[in-house]
């Protein structure tokens, strides 16, 4: 298919490199720079769309990031990304596209239904009519909406590119690249200043590239911007980023940029990310992130082929495409007269300038006469005709009282359109910065800055080609001299042409039409009309923000940079209050919609989270433990052997351990090194425990309380001597009980001389529990006599392992002889692999962290965080033996005393014997006074482990229960979907209660 | 390597594969050292020094090198001890020995951490993809020594040249660090 609407010669297009793409299904051709909107509008195309509510056939309106109507999928790879503007969607060799919201087909669409009846889904439409009767809601309505609502279809498949991330610093970031954004860089960069300099489009120059009816420095602007830049290129000091997206000013200058690696890339190389996350930490901003053209509020404005006025200039000069080959321009401004004058020099038939204004500029009425365009001044366009591309306009004179008469129809296959420009405030809004309004201007621009940060040019409202190059030098210069406090004279480049232009215009345009009837768009993505603002003001909005939220305009993926100021207007007028008092909605980040996957960056897949290994992870994987998560920590659950499910393999540990020997890799605990004069007297004060006595040598159990007086956390400490110990803490509070114990001392007592250290990865632990645990470690040890007269329960010494230092604690969480033995990290898998074998010698297992709960819970030691919840305090668990009576304060003392835990009722740590043996209870299962209470009824507490123990041959439970120390004996319930299952209050200590086995 | 601090002391693990190794930007794994935690009040930090053979520096997050000795400064009083792997107890004493009527704590802490040495022109490029620091020459001169995080992995980042830095990471997590920063790599063999 040939390019009946490409130009002969001109832009910036490569014509030499024709490149092919399809458009639902249809292959079309283009060029090397094209965007796949120039390249459709090149092939005649303007229908891409159908809008979000109504259906309306939509087309191309804008040449840039705010494009609302024309959003395409894009195959890739086999998945589509949808929701793409095609305006920023850059030509390769072979690109799919598709368009979305439409059902057949594009050209007939099932859901134009709603257009018709459209008096049917006024704004709030959601609000009223949803809300009877309220069971609809969740079967009917919402499952409707749902499947009505959104635009375009989400990837089906696990995203296939990846995404990389950059930390950046530098002295000046400059978003924008037109002709404020390039100068503020040149200036900047003479200065030496690290420099870089960002811009959205696929080419630095911004506004300048389509600007061929001006001079700079005697160059055209397009070769005075390619020296520039490659100027810039030229220095050490500067990073140019193309295809690099400003999207979120945040504090301290901290400015987040999106930079399109590859998406632009027939074939790209598949080491490249498809996009890049730039964290970068600006001493100074200059925001040049230019104006945008507004559009004009008419009814039917919206038509396929009816494009702001700039946007038409762009095409044609950027792109050398003809948005139609018999135009007319409605304006209220003088920008849009060149758009005019530049398409009638390319021989488009321009039908006529319909301008608002009564008197346009003598300037340019000559220029029209001498071109021999139409002008109709003192006229605006009511509406338009055409279904899936606007065929002519309708024209209506403006009278002095305030009306309009109908002043004919002309025909046209494109109309372009300006309201006047507006400031993108964007990225100052975001810096927190508060927009002021302008009267002049008619536009909020940005006042005072609150972060360090200026605009410059159009984004602050400055027109003009030569008053926006002098700004952009002057804020370079500034934001350098800010940063790096030097500055260099440079000299500016001189300009001519791309004056400023006058006039514009705000809200809904007058017309001799059914009020009832047309649709004005205001926001053309979420399909809001004049009509609805006003509607929103009728029904008692007030606020602009309510306006917003009732009508959704301004909600669109430009949030409102295109709506907003003809919404503020409109609103203004039904509210009868000047716009100043309307208000303005705040822009957010992000600037442009912005992927998930570069937020999600590198956390995905293996490294979503550092996935933390024991020593003896490799033996386990070879010899078919499964593994289970314990926070980052991969730790071994069971050890299954052929034929074994797991409460097979659970079953036979258990039996193990308690008939010979296991081997358990306790290397997760936490540790941490507590040395100094003070130590002692630090653990007093930290823990519930008395300390100061403790001999060296020795072990004891320690409790750690919060101030409010609840478990937080718990774990052996043995003292190596009088000034150091080794404390232990359980596998998930290690970071929590170094971080409160640092808090403390720097905070509390820094007078204490006393350091903590974490030495959780120095050390590798091993566990090895049962009656022939001293002959399994026996062999290896030396140093130290094992007896139980020499070396009893709770000691702890230095001594070495197969040769290399260990400390051995003989500590037990089982309930049966057991040591610890602790060798420095490297030496892990070592002692893993000699221990694992030498308990084969004494039938022994290995065993994970299934049996090891079952086995304390067996013996009624406490699991914090499973048995607590926070809420339990030593009295509560049965611990009060673990308080040293006579210490004068620990962390936690006064809040033991608080009357409310010391209150009859508590809910105290019990075991529970199920009536039948073999029903084993649900962790979490709520524990209940009556057998079938009726719904409502506060449960008395709740079950927290559940096991089947192998010792006692039937299952047993732990469990908080009001007054439960009380209970002794007495049957509770556990009501459950399939009955209420009676239980039996018991003490926690189901085995070995006089702990004989521990001390053989 | 002869510009870089401590190279008599962190040295390549001659027994392990490179990590990384292009053109750009080559990773190694460190071979095993001795590394001590020195905990001490203002009074302690002479005799120290003395005990270690190198002086304890009190500026933030610089350090001091001697030979096959350094001194990392890990906070206002905290310190790392690094010397080679073999004198881990000879010189544990002779400070314990030093002190025993001062107020410090020293612990060993060798092997909590293992050690990868990223160096050449994209080694700060590389570090960037994880770490927020600036690490240009003037803020981040060599000799420089910081905690930081590296994507959610805490790290230490010790700048022993120009473009050459120490990175450690507590031995659980280094397969995390060494392997995002492999992968990060990777686009630099694009064409």
């Amino acid at each position: 298919m040939s390019q009946p609407f490409r130009t002969e010669k001109g832009g910036r297009i490569e014509r030499a490199e024709q490149l092919t793409f399809t458009f639902d299904g249809e292959e079309m051709h283009g060029h090397k720079g094209d965007t796949l909107a120039s390249a459709l509008l090149a092939n005649g195309v303007h229908l891409v769309g159908r809008s979000f509510k109504y259906h309306r056939p939509r087309g191309i309106l804008t040449a840039g990031s705010e494009e609302p109507n024309a959003l395409v999928g894009i195959y890739r790879n086999g998945d589509q990304t949808p929701n793409l503007r095609a305006t920023q969607v850059e030509l390769y060799q072979g690109l799919e596209a598709t368009s979305q919201n439409r059902f057949p087909s594009l050209g007939f669409d099932i859901g134009a239904v709603n257009d018709r009846l459209s008096m049917f889904f006024p704004a709030g439409f959601y609000y009223k009519t949803f809300m009877w009767p309220k069971s609809f809601w969740d079967k009917v309505y919402e499952p409707v909406i749902r499947s009505a609502a959104g635009l375009g279809k989400p990837p089906k498949n696990p995203d296939h590119d990846f995404y990389g991330n950059l930390y950046a610093h530098c002295d000046v970031l400059v978003a924008g690249s037109g002709p404020a954004g390039l100068t503020a860089a040149l200036a900047a960069a003479e200065t030496g200043a690290k420099v870089i300099l960002c811009d959205e489009q696929a080419e630095f120059g911004g506004s300048l590239l389509s600007e061929v009816n001006a001079s700079i420095d005697g160059k055209s602007p397009t070769e005075w911007a390619g020296e520039a830049i490659a100027k810039l290129d030229a220095m050490d000091n500067v990073t140019l980023l193309t295809r690099t997206t400003a999207f979120g000013y945040f504090a301290h200058n901290y400015v987040a940029l999106v930079e399109r690696v590859t998406e632009h890339l027939s074939s790209p190389d598949p080491k490249l990310p498809r996009e890049r996350l730039w964290q970068v930490r600006a001493k100074e901003v200059v925001i040049a992130s230019g104006a945008i053209e507004r559009p004009m509020v008419f009814p039917e404005n919206d038509r396929p082929g009816i494009l702001l006025a700039e946007a038409g200039r762009t095409y044609l000069n950027r792109y050398g495409v003809k948005v139609g080959h018999k135009v007319v321009v409605t304006t209220a401004c003088d920008t849009a007269w060149q758009a005019a004058f530049d398409l009638a020099d390319h021989g488009v038939e321009i039908a006529a300038i319909v301008d608002m204004r009564e008197t346009p500029p003598e300037s340019l009425l000559s220029i029209a006469k001498a071109r021999g365009i139409r002008v109709e001044a003192g006229c605006v366009v009511t509406g338009t005709l055409g279904r899936k591309r606007v065929k002519s306009a309708l024209i209506g004179r403006l009278m002095t009282s305030g009306k309009v008469a109908s002043g004919g129809q002309i025909d046209c296959d494109a109309l372009l359109m300006s309201g006047g420009w507006t400031p993108t405030v964007s990225l100052y809004s975001q810096s927190r910065g508060k927009v002021v309004w302008n009267a002049d201007m008619g536009a909020y621009v940005p006042g005072k800055s609150f972060q360090k940060e200026r605009s410059t040019g159009g984004a602050k409202g400055l027109y003009g080609l030569q008053a926006t190059l002098e700004d952009g030098y002057a804020a370079g210069e500034e934001a350098a001299k800010a940063a790096i406090g030097k500055s260099v004279k440079i000299t500016y480049a001189a300009s001519s042409g791309g004056e400023a232009g006058e006039g514009g215009t705000l809200g809904a345009l007058p017309h001799d039409r059914n009020a009832t009837k047309v649709k004005a768009f205001v926001d053309y993505q979420n399909d809001v009309t004049a009509k609805d603002v006003k509607l929103a003001v009728r029904e008692g909005m007030q606020s602009i923000e309510h306006i917003k939220r009732y009508t959704t305009t301004g909600m669109a993926t430009d949030q409102g940079r295109l709506s907003n100021m003809n919404a503020l207007q409109i609103a203004s007028g039904a509210l009868e209050k000047p716009m100043t008092d309307v208000g303005l909605t705040t822009f957010r980040q992000p600037y442009t919609p912005t992927t998930f996957g570069v937020f999600a960056g590198v956390a995905r897949g293996d490294f979503f989270d550092p996935v933390r290994k024991t020593p003896s992870h490799d033996w386990v994987v070879e010899h078919g433990g499964v593994f289970e998560d314990v926070g980052q920590w991969k730790r071994t659950w069971y050890f299954p052997k052929s034929g074994e499910d797991m409460h097979a393999a659970v079953a036979r540990e258990c039996k193990t351990v308690r008939d010979s020997v296991g081997l358990f890799d306790a290397s997760t605990l936490g540790k941490i090194e507590v040395v100094g004069p003070d130590a002692a007297e630090f653990l007093e004060r930290m823990y519930t425990n008395p300390w100061k006595k403790l001999a060296p040598g020795r072990c004891r159990y320690g409790l750690l309380l919060n101030d409010a007086g609840f478990i937080t956390d718990d774990g052996v400490i043995g003292r190596l001597a009088e000034d150091r110990f080794h404390v232990t803490t359980t596998t998930g509070g290690a970071p929590n009980v170094f971080a409160t114990m640092e808090d403390y001392l720097q905070t509390e007592w820094p007078d204490l001389d006393v350091w903590i250290t974490s030495t959780t990865e120095q050390f590798a632990v091993a566990a090895v529990q049962g009656p022939k645990a001293r002959e399994v470690i026996a062999p290896f040890i030396e140093g130290i006599d094992l007896s139980n007269d020499a070396f009893p329960h709770m000691s702890v010494k230095e001594a070495t392992f197969c040769g290399v230092p260990c400390r051995l604690f003989r500590i037990s969480f089982t309930g049966e002889l057991g040591f610890e033995i602790n060798v420095s990290r490297q030496n892990g898998t070592m002692m893993w692999e000699t221990l694992a074998k030498e308990i084969e010698k004494h039938n022994g297992t290995t065993y994970g962290t299934e049996t090891m709960h079952v086995l304390r819970a067996e013996k009624g030691y406490i699991i914090v965080g499973q048995d607590t919840d926070g809420t339990v305090t030593p009295q509560d668990a049965g611990m009060t033996w673990a308080i040293g009576k006579k210490k004068l304060d620990f962390v936690g003392k006064r809040g033991l005393d608080r009357p409310d835990l010391v209150a009859e009722n508590r809910k105290q740590f019990v075991g529970l014997f199920t009536k039948d043996p073999q029903v084993k209870l649900e962790e979490g299962a709520q524990v209940t006074s009556a057998e079938n209470p009726e719904t409502g009824t506060p449960a008395e507490g709740h079950v927290t482990s559940s096991y089947f123990s192998p010792a006692l041959g039937r299952n047993i439970a732990l469990a908080i229960v009001k007054n439960g120390h009380a209970l002794d004996g007495k049957t509770l319930y556990v009501p459950m979907p399939d009955g209420s299952i009676p239980v039996e209050i018991t003490g926690p200590v189901f085995y070995d209660k006089e702990g004989a086995r521990i001390n053989v | 390597m002869s510009d870089t601090l401590a190279n008599d002391l962190i040295t390549p693990d001659v027994d392990a594969a490179p990590l990384l190794s292009q053109p750009g930007v080559s990773m190694l794994k460190a071979a095993p050292i001795t590394r001590l935690s020195l905990r001490a009040r203002e009074a302690t930090l002479k005799d120290a020094g003395s005990a270690f053979g190198v002086e304890l520096p009190v500026k933030p997050m610089t350090c001091n090198t001697g030979q096959k000795r350094a001194v990392l400064w890990m906070g206002p009083d905290e310190w790392t001890l690094l010397a080679p792997a073999d004198d881990l107890k000879a010189t544990f004493d002779a400070i314990e020995g030093k002190h025993e009527s001062h107020s410090h704590a020293l612990v060993d802490i060798s092997e909590r951490s293992e050690a990868v040495i990223v160096s050449g022109e994209k080694a700060v490029w590389l570090l960037n993809t994880g770490i927020f620091i600036d690490f240009s020459l003037e803020t981040f001169p060599v000799g420089t020594v910081t905690r930081t995080i590296f994507h959610k992995s805490p790290v230490m980042v010790w700048r022993t040249g120009t473009d050459t830095f120490v990175v450690e990471a507590w031995v659980s997590f280094m397969d995390y660090v060494s392997g995002l920063l492999v992968q990060s790599a990777r686009e630099l063999e694009a064409a």
